[in-house]
């Protein structure tokens, strides 16, 4: 009886030793594949960069900035396309920041959990996912057409505001509940209402985490085409704008202007403008990053 | 009443306003979509937008190809982005370690933030004349580059959200399963990932989503040839997606024409599209929110 047991225990270490050998083989197999698999993901996208950036990087120049487009958008600068996006992103950031603000405070602070809250969120999702182009056609029914704005600044502010509010509101919101509600008690306890709690108390310690939100959800204004197609870009408007009313030139609109729609444009102007848009965008994802990690160096809880 | 309470009062409200504008403004883009976009169905026939031509200047508003075109996109962009976005996400999420992950989410997140019409530049420049040469097609703009650029798009949303529901997986349930005798891979595959099975999923149709709505890219580099996609060679063939058709049209068009009402009629669909996508993403993510409330009271 107990030399059989003994014997078991031998086979059954034995079989258990082969089997773990294959399991760890499977295990390497299998993380190696992942790690291609990531690699084979990240890899393009510092290509991309570094692409952009050598090619690019030689055709811009100070004129390139602070110029006017000529003979066609063929030489000169792309000073009016830069202003517009500036302009757009300003303008999208005056409507959405506060509302998205708002919004984030009501489902954070106030709401309770019921049926319409869940309607809110269940509406904030679908606004996040409404194609680019289909938010085109809204601003292009209700705010030029409608509101008569006509092609301007600011139908476009709006119509990449609605675009980007759904940014903003979710990752304001997460910074909000990531407060402890600690500060919250004291400060209600100290004899606070609850609108000072938030001013005063809950909206400081948020604000790093607010503001990461709020410039990862401009870059993404800043970036996009569609939306703007019929509302705001010109193709070719070598001045401007002097008022909200005017339309503009936009950096994404005229990078596909240029790279598809006019014969002849030199490559060199082509890259120029895709490092001077991916510059931009780059920098307020720089921004984001370090706004955050800054903040959570420094968060004390 | 006092200064302070009226504040108060009128403060909170604003605020709840502000908290439903979410609602007011989903109504909104599908109430003008509606308004500009119902009058095509009283002024095109149904059988006209059921053929298999899309040739407005002939009155010809056959949206099946335009469907099929996005069809085939997403379909080749879902084949390229789900395996490699939800292996890299279980690979940043379970296997590197912390100081790499810092690094890594970040740099995929790049990729989301890149604007669609710089991948298309690099499309167009790039990927399409590659593809031309390697597979010896007639032209390189092609749904595949479509495809290819777009799964590209669709990576970094599956990832950060299949990350994130990766990472939301109580610690305890892998130390259970390695104390258990599991190697490290076995619990990813038969503990963790079932757990977070709902998150990975909704990261999935989230990203599908985006591919189905994105517009510039394929634009650009898909050829715009508005053909019903038929078998497994429409891949390698240019397309038109409903996306693109509306951006490249609706500038052209006088307003209030047949044209321009089907255009709006395309948004139409499209929303509906996102919109299904959606409900179903978000009604996965309630349902487990649920039930991991159940597990923990």
């Amino acid at each position: 009886m107990v030399a059989r047991n003994n014997f078991s225990t031998t086979l059954d270490s034995r079989v258990d030793a082969s089997f773990s050998q294959r399991r760890k083989w499977l295990q390497r197999l299998g993380f190696t594949v992942l790690a291609l698999a990531t690699l084979a993901t990240v890899t393009p996208i510092l290509l991309i960069v570094i692409h952009i950036f050598s090619n690019g990087l030689p055709g811009i120049s100070w004129q390139f900035l602070v110029e006017f487009p000529r003979d066609g958008m063929r030489s000169g600068g792309i000073l009016p396309a830069v202003v517009g996006t500036v302009g757009l992103t300003l303008g999208t950031a005056v409507f959405s920041v506060p509302l998205g603000i708002g919004a984030a405070i009501y489902l954070s602070e106030y709401a309770v959990e019921n049926r319409w809250t869940r309607a809110i969120r269940i509406a904030i999702i679908n606004l996040a996912g409404i194609p680019s182009i289909v938010y085109g056609l809204f601003g292009l029914g209700l705010f030029v057409i409608f509101l008569r704005l006509g092609t301007s600044i600011i139908a476009g502010s709006l119509t990449l505001a609605i675009m980007t509010l759904p940014i903003i509101i979710s990752t304001t919101e997460e910074a909000l509940r990531a407060v402890p509600n600690s500060f919250r008690v004291v400060s209600i306890s100290l004899g606070g209402t609850r609108w000072q709690t938030i001013r005063r108390v809950v909206l400081p310690q948020a604000l790093p985490g607010i503001l990461t939100g709020v410039v990862l959800g401009l870059e993404r204004a800043a970036g996009e085409t569609a939306p703007i197609l019929f509302t705001v870009a010109a193709f070719y408007l070598p001045r401007l704008p002097t008022s909200v009313f005017d339309a503009t030139m936009a950096l994404p609109y005229h990078l596909f202007v240029i790279s598809t729609q006019v014969p002849g444009m030199p490559i060199r102007i082509q890259y120029g403008t895709a490092v001077v848009l991916l510059t931009f965008v780059l920098l307020m994802n720089i921004t984001a990053t370090v706004i955050r990690s800054w903040a959570r160096a420094r968060r004390q809880w | 009443m006092k200064a302070g309470e009226f504040k108060e009062i009128l403060i909170t409200s604003l605020i709840k306003v502000c908290g439903f504008s979410a609602i007011i403004f989903v109504g909104m883009v599908f109430v003008f979509l509606i308004k500009e976009g119902a009058p095509a169905i009283f002024r095109v026939p149904l059988e006209n937008f059921l053929q298999l031509r899309w040739y407005p200047i002939e009155d010809r508003f056959g949206i099946l190809p335009l469907i099929g075109g996005s069809l085939v996109v997403t379909v080749g962009a879902a084949i390229f982005s789900i395996p490699l976005g939800l292996a890299s996400a279980i690979y940043i999420a379970e296997v590197t370690p912390r100081w790499a992950r810092e690094i890594l989410k970040p740099l995929v997140e790049v990729l989301g933030g890149l604007p669609s019409v710089m991948l298309g530049f690099i499309g167009i420049l790039i990927i399409t004349p590659f593809l031309r040469n390697a597979l010896s097609l007639p032209t390189g703009l092609t749904a595949f580059a479509g495809s290819l650029i777009l799964g590209g798009m669709a990576i970094p949303t599956i990832v950060s959200v299949a990350e994130d529901a990766l990472d939301a997986v109580p610690k305890t349930y892998q130390e259970a399963a390695l104390a258990m005798g599991a190697t490290h891979w076995q619990t990813i595959w038969r503990v963790t990932l079932p757990a977070a099975k709902s998150g990975v999923l909704t990261a999935v149709m989230l990203g599908i989503g985006r591919a189905i709505g994105e517009t510039m890219t394929v634009m650009m580099v898909t050829g715009n040839a508005a053909v019903f996609p038929t078998g497994l060679g429409a891949l390698f063939k240019p397309v038109r997606t409903m996306t693109a058709t509306i951006a490249a049209e609706m500038g052209e068009v006088a307003s209030g024409s047949t044209h321009y009402h089907v255009l709006f009629f395309i948004g139409i669909v499209l929303f509906l599209i996102s919109l299904t996508v959606n409900l179903i993403a978000a009604s996965v993510v309630f349902r487990q929110r649920k039930r991991a409330e159940r597990i923990l009271s």
